[in-house]
């Protein structure tokens, strides 16, 4: 299953090709990466989805954490969170006909027309990866000449307890033994 | 113009400013640093004058590598933060291999290199290499110097990250521009890193969970690695082993951390480890990891591993726990203060029927040899290390079966007197971490095992010691093979030995024999070139007599056994397979 998980970084140089090259070497997969300044100048934030097992993202998640520039990692599917992800899509279409069927299924999903040519129809859609991808299944008979998408960015509902990682938990309940 | 003293001591002292090289050795000497090791050019031309008057000693080393594996053994013997130091481009990229054995070992290292001028990063300069790219898988951390002010914390950091948690390897990439500009910043107080803190307060609960399942246990087994001589845990894994009978077994890395002359040590676990201990994991109910991290060369087939147990991790790397072995119980912390807390927690115990099974094993399946009459042996070489220096001797071995031998047949009894490159098994790691541990520790003596592959890798460091006069006695175990490897194709491909014969090709190996022509290289021509004393052994009975002699006579030795070629490291469970697969060749 994908995950998307949000890095907290020391904003300093490098430290991009320090996270991506930790993932890369150790074999992990990424899905999207997006990166961006925080309200905090001082820190970056990376927001990645990782696909994998509970294991292999729990791997994940220490492995950041053991990076010396990383200040906070937190898994945000495991808890109340929002999502969205921004895509640009050139359609193809010639016609009268074909422009208004685009631009129809395109109102269903809040998706703006940005741009008309002669040959296609550029739509801006913004959502959670769920509509994302239910608007990307709905547009595959189409003729796509371009996607691009923005990666993952989420942030948590609820305000998020101080420690974030918490302590590992005791797996093991000591009192089944006896 | 600025004047010649001003240039010789990196200080001015009108304005109350320090060179960047200024600040480079005096930040050296407030860590603590005793010895750097290292190679000078042109990048680091500046903190060379500067070491000039440096208050520690500087070791010149004769290849880069061999500088930071002497670093490494450095670290290694003293428990100390290693220092190196190399210049930009083909200097740094000749670390790398030393900064990846230390790395994968967690041994503290800082290494200082030279960079071409800020503004000449990516231009393709002169023994330019990107350094930072290049070290950073293969280092705890790296710093490239941007700022002149920066450099007095960033020193402290490199020194604090290097040390605490999970040791590790740090290098600083410092760029000449920077080295001879002046700051007047210096560090004072704590390392305050906002990302980085590793000393962790471990989870109470969790230890006393621990002692319930070590109070409920009828078979517990202490499984230790590195990590008990890292964190200085040994007179508490003796307490807590005595106090509750557990038997005792090691890693190759946590060699050492418990005594093996103790009842309740099984000695090393793993691919070539005792029969007891590999019994022991196989039958324990609850295996007990102390700063191990359940490497392949351990676990074997990981689904056969330890089947029966509850199995408990206690690591200050959190990445470490669960990695690759299911996890019944974690606890993160260091080892010393986790154990401390659990000592008053566990009951009194003996454990007289397991202790009683252990020891059958044990009596049963010693490390033992065949005796092949006239050749001498290699592991009757290490028992006679072991014997000759009454077990007092610091072990610093090569990679493959010398390193097996030495880890089988010597009786180690206090942590730091076996040094070892285990993670990445860095062949010619041996004979210059020799040179680091003495220098570490003057007053021991320092015995490299080696075989006569991996003594060849960095022979060249031999010098170094002889011209510090800081002796140190290169034992080869010479078999004209690359041994481990040639086990393999003895076991695994059907005796088909592919580049594995070291001195002459194949053919002229049985013409060598028959003809008496010299193996190449003639070591001892080539220790006396280095300006050691050494020489030929042949025979078993002049095996001690030899040793004794090198022991006593206070200077560097090379001494060449001529061992049988084909002696075989057993047991072997061979790899990926379960304790069930062992094969224990021995007689």
């Amino acid at each position: 299953m994908n995950n998307i998980i949000n890095c907290l970084v020391e904003n300093e140089p490098g430290v991009l090709a320090r996270i991506v090259s930790m993932i890369s070497g150790r074999g992990y997969n990424i899905e999207t990466l997006n990166v961006g300044p925080t309200h905090d100048s001082k820190v970056s934030k990376m927001t990645m989805v990782v696909p994998g097992d509970e294991h292999l993202i729990e791997q994940v998640i220490h492995q950041l954490l053991k990076q010396i520039n990383v200040i906070e990692v937190v898994n945000m599917t495991n808890q109340r969170h929002l999502n969205r992800e921004i895509i640009l899509v050139r359609v193809a279409s010639n016609d009268h006909a074909g422009r208004i069927e685009i631009v129809d299924l395109a109102t269903l999903f809040d998706a703006k027309v940005i741009a008309v040519q002669e040959d296609s129809v550029t739509l801006q859609m913004v959502g959670d990866q769920e509509r994302i991808c239910d608007f990307l299944s709905l547009f595959k008979p189409y003729n796509i000449i371009d996607i691009s998408r923005s990666g993952v960015i989420a942030v948590g509902r609820e305000a998020v307890e101080k420690q974030l990682i918490p302590a590992l938990e005791i797996k093991y309940n000591a009192l089944n033994l006896v | 113009m600025k004047k010649q003293s001003e240039i010789d001591s990196g200080r001015d002292i009108e304005k109350s400013a320090r060179s960047g090289a200024q600040c480079v050795v005096d930040g050296l000497a407030e860590e603590g640093c005793e010895v750097l090791f290292g190679y000078p050019g042109g990048t680091v031309l500046d903190i060379f004058n500067c070491l000039y008057d440096a208050p520690f000693q500087f070791v010149l080393s004769r290849h880069e590598q061999g500088a930071v594996h002497m670093a490494d053994g450095y670290a290694r013997a003293t428990g100390k933060t290693g220092c190196c130091m190399v210049t930009s481009g083909p200097g740094a990229t000749n670390t790398v291999t030393g900064l990846a054995t230390a790395n994968m070992d967690g041994i503290p290292l800082v290494c200082i290199s030279g960079q071409v001028p800020l503004s000449m990063i990516g231009n393709d300069a002169f023994q330019e290499a990107d350094v930072i790219g290049i070290t950073r898988p293969v280092t705890k951390h790296n710093f490239l110097v941007r700022s002149v002010d920066e450099l007095p914390r960033i020193i402290a950091q490199a020194f604090h990250i290097a040390s605490s948690g999970k040791p590790g390897p740090v290098v600083i990439d410092i760029p000449k521009d920077i080295q001879q500009q002046f700051t007047k910043q210096s560090m004072s107080g704590p390392v305050e890193m906002r990302a980085y803190k590793p000393h962790v307060d471990f989870n109470v609960d969790a230890v006393a969970a621990l002692a319930d399942l070590i109070n409920g246990s009828e078979r517990p087994l202490l499984y230790v690695g590195g990590g008990a001589i890292a964190g200085d845990a040994s007179p508490e894994l003796l307490e807590l082993a005595h106090k509750t009978g557990i038997p005792v077994c090691t890693t190759l890395m946590g060699i050492g951390a418990f005594p093996e002359s103790d009842p309740l040590a099984l000695s090393m676990l793993g691919m070539h480890g005792s029969v007891a201990a590999n019994y022991a994991v196989d039958k324990c109910d609850l295996l007990i990891s102390a700063g191990a991290r359940f490497d392949d060369r351990v676990t074997g087939k990981i689904s056969e591993f330890a089947k029966q147990a509850k199995v408990v991790h206690i690591d200050i790397d959190r990445s470490a726990i669960g990695k690759s072995v299911r996890c019944d119980l974690g606890v993160e912390g260091y080892l010393k203060p986790v154990l401390t807390a659990l000592i008053p927690l566990v009951d009194k115990a003996d454990r007289k029927e397991w202790l009683a099974q252990t020891q059958r094993w044990k009596d049963r399946f010693p490390f033992i040899y065949p005796d092949s009459g006239s050749a001498i042996m290699p592991q009757f070489v290490v028992e006679q290390i072991c014997k000759v220096s009454g077990g007092k001797a610091t072990v610093v071995t090569d990679v493959g079966q010398n390193q097996m031998w030495s880890a089988q047949h010597f009786n180690y009894t206090r942590p730091r007197s076996f040094i070892t490159s285990g993670g990445l098994g860095t062949m010619g790691f041996g004979l210059p971490a020799a040179i680091g541990a003495k220098f570490g520790c003057p007053d021991d003596l320092v015995v490299c095992v080696t075989g006569d592959g991996g003594v060849q890798m960095n022979f060249r460091e031999l010098v170094v010691a002889v011209e510090h006069q800081m002796p140190v006695i290169i034992v080869i175990l010479n078999n004209g093979y690359l041994g481990m490897v040639r086990q393999w194709q003895e076991m695994f491909y059907n005796r088909r030995y592919s580049g594995v014969m070291l001195g002459q090709s194949n053919r002229e190996r049985t013409e060598r024999i028959e003809t008496g022509r010299e193996y190449l290289p003639n070591f001892v021509k080539l220790a006396e070139a280095h300006g050691a004393c050494a020489k030929r052994i042949l025979k078993p009975e002049d095996v001690a007599p030899v040793l004794e002699e090198a022991f006593a006579s206070g200077k560097s030795w090379v001494l060449e056994f001529i061992v049988e070629p084909e002696a075989n490291v057993f047991p072997m469970i061979p790899p990926g397979q379960a304790v069930t697969s062992m094969i224990n060749r021995s007689v």
